[in-house]
């Protein structure tokens, strides 16, 4: 039985290998990954900077609106702060809180769409009847209030809530609970698909549970567009941040984000333009390096060119 | 056909219960309650005082209660006082919807308009140099946060060029319709680039996928007029998916609403929610953002009946 | 030969949008230690409902299932689980493009919990060369096999745990022919070598030919005839099964009769015709065929019956 059936098998090359090597011949993907990388270590240069003993947060009036020169490379702004270490700073929050959002919120939608997908029938139905009904929601309307919320009426205590750290959660638990919804399709659509593989059949006819065949099936194979998805997220997640920021519902200063750096911006456009200017462009370069990152990922997982 | 709209109106309808209550139970944790305003500026009022308003208000009732009571007065027409205009709720509201329709409807008529132009050019050729420049100009229309782009247009065309007014409705004393218009075009523009990125994205996908399709690949080969018709029946299939994912962000152009409003002084609908919001105008803000709900309901019932009415392989 | 696996009186029915569906009525049929039978009929017959349900994977609506003397429960379908494994039509849907061939062999043995990791792997190694594979594709990714070869991997999963019973799902229809043939040796040599018994799904006769014991023919969901394969082949006795044997002149039939050709299209599940479901497309069909249903009845040799009022043979 050494019949082979005339095929060439050369090196074994994952699923994972293929992809890799079909996202290295992405341009647009390579180059946003590259500037990911270099904004990541801007915001991260904050840490070195504040242990020589430069605070973010310390002002100076006399030194309102200096412009730029030695030691503070891009000026400072109208509490007299360093511009530069406050973008540094205000961006890893601002990211931080992309991400966070982004992993709580799609794990609250992969766990439904999956649900729905694998069991199907009534649950299915509720689910996805629960899903339409967050899509139709005015979305931002809807996190300005949550975002307005009084957290002692929820039952936390007054000094919690009036803490930075309570403000930070609370933008990343209000974007998570309205931002899941894509996810949550998606992951359903592509467990419909999955689970009526034979492969899934074997298992089950193995003796698999359901939460074997989720794990060792479903999942994997739906990897690929839910990490495609979750980038996408992250961008839009960032967003919305720096929006309810800007409009004084996310993060409270004086920590700052690149959203609300940009709180006093409006009244000060003519005064120091170059203030509105720097936060946007780098949420701007920050979510579309995001948004092409994920394309790349797509065309790399494209099943079409997988073969 | 009429047996789908009537079960879609009433899941709709039924959607709309569960946010109303949502809505109004979020409302009533907002900080401060309806009387603080009051209490606050009476002095002399003792807690007996307090409690005795509270109780005449039903602000010491379960929220089923109140919800019930609000639910109630509301179907009757009545959506309350607004305590920021005191006015009557409905007489702030219709004419920020006004306004509101007037933006988002010039907007959308814009961006759907330019987002078919350049989708379907880019898709003639996939990979071209006009493919690349609209989708670098597409990605740049969903990455760029409104709000900035709105103040770098304020920066650019109000306060270095002064060749448009940065907001309000109209100058003082001046009503012309030219005017009106130049207040007009930094609004819709901001709100139209808020979604144009995406529709043009998603218009240059479904025509690349129909454009593949072999019956249209064969003609568009022969290059004769037959081809010609065949792509314009091409573009009715690519349309399909199209209309519907236009037809259900309809809605959500409320969010860029909300922020191009705020940005130009716009009195529009987003602007007020915005405002009843920080000002704890409950009335006012539990309204404005119903009536956000059901626009956004409204139109994805509309995109449901129009993917219906379109796609032949759905019977109603 | 004692019976390993036994349907009794199995019906499955799916409810579709408030209809039902009937894709298996009323079954009874055993398979033995050692042997094989095929399932044959149209598509839509119910064969692969039929094996679903042998497989554990389609409760039945009705009925219930012997396995190794005993009425399989919720209890102890889960031991039984291991000793029926399935291989099924399309070698491109049934492994798991994400796994290495070695942790698909290994899988019933996981889900299972039976050896460790080591002992795991160990008899994918053993199985993958059984198979006729190289023992370095235990690390390789199912897109680097053609189908012929997907298809060892697929019989060599099904094998891992030791099963008594393999549900073979038209194994070799979606092979090459010159493929088909070596499959079909693989499949008898494990066995011989395992004692196993195959419910071969199959509509292809002459395929069954080369395998198969006994013949079981469903049409419509239900058991037309069922017997010994040189017995059915040479002297079938139902009307459905004499027109499939037309259609395959070569098989097991000495003379040429007159071959009868199946007019029309198989109904639908959703609404079988009443008494006997084959007599809106059968030659023979008299009145009493539109009322009655015809019960499987002994027709000629040890063994063979058939659900027929004019069956032949008797
Ligand atoms: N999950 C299901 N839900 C509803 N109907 C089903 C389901 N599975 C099978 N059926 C129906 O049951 C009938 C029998 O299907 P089955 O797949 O068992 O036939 P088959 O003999 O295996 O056909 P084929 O040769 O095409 O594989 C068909 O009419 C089919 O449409
Ligand atoms: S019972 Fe009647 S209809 Fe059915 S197969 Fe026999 S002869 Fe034909
Ligand atoms: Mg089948």
């Amino acid at each position: 039985m050494s019949v082979m059936e005339g095929a060439s098998v050369e090196r074994a090359v994952s699923p994972w290998g293929l992809r890799l090597r079909r996202f290295r011949r992405h341009r647009m993907g390579m180059a946003s990954l590259v500037i990911l990388a270099v904004l990541v270590l801007f915001c991260l240069a904050a840490i070195p900077l504040q242990m020589t003993g430069m605070d973010p947060d310390a002002t100076d009036l006399f030194a309102r609106f200096d412009p730029p020169g030695p030691g503070h490379l891009l000026g400072m702004d109208e509490a007299g702060r360093d511009v530069l270490l406050r973008l540094m700073v205000g961006g890893q929050i601002s990211l931080l809180v992309g991400l966070l959002a982004t992993l709580i919120g799609g794990a609250v939608g992969i766990v439904i769409g999956i649900l729905a997908g694998y069991f199907g029938g009534r649950l299915d139905t509720a689910l996805m009847r629960f899903t339409d009904g967050m899509i139709a929601l005015p979305l931002l309307p809807l996190l300005i209030v949550l975002g307005a919320l009084d957290l002692t009426k929820l039952g936390f205590s007054q000094d919690f809530a009036r803490s930075g750290a309570a403000g930070f959660w609370r933008i990343v638990v209000i974007i998570s609970i309205v931002d899941w919804t894509s996810i949550a399709r998606l992951v359903r659509a592509a467990t419909l698909q999955i689970r009526e593989r034979d492969y899934v059949r074997a298992a089950r006819a193995a003796g698999a549970g359901a939460a074997y065949v989720m794990g060792a099936h479903i999942l994997p194979n739906i990897a690929t567009p839910i990490i495609v998805a979750f980038t996408l997220t992250v961008g839009r997640v960032i967003l919305f941040e720096s929006v309810l920021s800007f409009l004084g519902f996310g993060i409270v200063p004086p920590t700052p984000s690149w959203g609300n750096m940009l709180n006093n911006a409006q009244e000060l456009v003519t005064t120091a333009p170059l203030l509105a200017v720097y936060p946007g462009l780098l949420i701007f370069v920050t979510v579309i390096a995001v948004n092409f990152l994920g394309d790349g990922l797509q065309a790399a997982f494209d099943p079409r060119s997988e073969k | 056909m009429t047996a789908f709209i009537l079960s879609r109106t009433w899941q709709a309808a039924l959607v709309l219960l569960v946010m109303s209550f949502v809505i109004y139970s979020l409302i009533g944790l907002m900080p401060g309650d309806p009387l603080d305003i009051m209490i606050a500026s009476n002095p002399g009022a003792t807690p007996e005082v307090v409690a005795r308003l509270r109780a005449i208000y039903g602000l010491d009732q379960p929220i089923l209660y109140r919800y019930a009571h609000w639910l109630l007065a509301a179907m009757q027409g009545d959506l309350g006082f607004s305590r920021t205009h005191s006015q009557p709720v409905l007489v702030v509201l219709i004419p920020a919807l006004w306004t509101t329709c007037k933006l988002m409807l010039l907007s959308f008529v814009v961006s759907v308009a330019l987002s078919m132009v350049l989708g379907i050019w880019a898709a003639l050729k996939p990979g071209g140099v006009v493919d690349g420049v609209v989708s670098l100009f597409a990605f740049a229309g969903i990455s760029v946060p409104v709000f900035w782009l709105a103040l770098m247009m304020i920066l650019l065309f109000a306060v270095k060029l002064h060749l448009l007014p940065a907001s309000g409705l109209s100058d003082v004393g001046n009503e012309s319709f030219g005017d009106y218009a130049r207040h007009l075009v930094m609004p819709v523009v901001t709100l139209a680039l808020s979604s144009i990125g995406g529709f043009t994205r998603f218009v240059r996908a479904s025509m690349i996928e129909t454009l593949r399709m072999d019956h249209i690949r064969t003609a568009r080969a022969k290059g004769n007029a037959e081809g010609r018709v065949v792509l314009i029946h091409g573009l009715r299939n690519a349309m399909i998916p199209v209309v519907t994912v236009i037809a259900l962000s309809f809605g959500s152009l409320f969010s860029g609403a909300l922020v191009t409003e705020t940005m130009f002084a716009q009195p529009g609908m987003g602007k007020m929610i915005f405002d009843s919001i920080l000002s704890n105008d409950f009335n006012l803000a539990l309204s404005g953002l119903l009536f956000a709900t059901i626009v956004t309901l409204f139109s994805n019932l509309l995109a449901d009946l129009a993917y219906g009415w379109l796609d032949p392989r759905i019977k109603l | 030969m004692s019976e390993l696996l036994g349907l009794d009186d199995v019906s499955v029915h799916f409810a579709v949008r408030g209809q039902t569906v009937r894709a298996v009525q009323h079954v009874s049929l055993a398979i033995a230690e050692g042997e094989t039978l095929a399932l044959v009929g149209e598509s839509g017959s119910g064969k692969s409902t039929l094996g679903y349900t042998v497989a554990g994977l389609q409760a039945p609506t009705e009925g219930a299932l012997r396995f190794e003397g005993a009425v399989l429960t919720k209890a102890t379908w889960k031991q039984a689980r291991a000793k029926i494994q399935i291989v099924f039509q399309d070698p491109f849907g049934a492994l798991d493009p994400r796994m290495p061939v070695s942790a698909i062999i290994a899988e019933p043995l996981r889900i299972q919990r039976i050896g460790t990791d080591a002992t795991r792997r160990a008899r994918a190694a053993e199985l993958v060369e059984r198979v006729g594979l190289p023992r370095d594709a235990l690390n390789r990714y199912p897109h680097e096999f053609s189908g012929g070869q997907r298809q060892r991997i697929a019989i060599a999963r099904a094998l891992s745990p030791q099963p008594r019973l393999i549900v073979a799902d038209e194994p070799l229809s979606a092979l090459d022919v010159s493929i088909q043939s070596q499959i079909l040796n693989l499949m008898k040599e494990v066995q011989e070598q395992e004692r196993l018994s195959y419910l071969f799904i199959s509509h292809d006769l002459a395929v069954v030919n080369h395998l198969v014991d006994r013949v079981a023919v469903l049409y419509l969901g239900r058991l037309v005839e069922i017997g010994p394969r040189e017995a059915l082949f040479a002297r079938p006795s139902h009307p459905y099964t004499q027109a499939l044997l037309d259609a395959v002149p070569r098989i097991g039939r000495h003379r040429a009769r007159h071959a009868r050709i199946i007019k029309g299209e198989m109904p639908s599940p959703l609404n079988p015709p009443s008494g006997c479901v084959f007599h809106t497309r059968c030659p023979k069909a008299q009145d009493v065929c539109m009322q009655v249903v015809p019960q499987l009845e002994p027709a000629g040799a040890v063994g063979h019956s058939a659900a027929c009022h004019f069956k032949e043979g008797t």
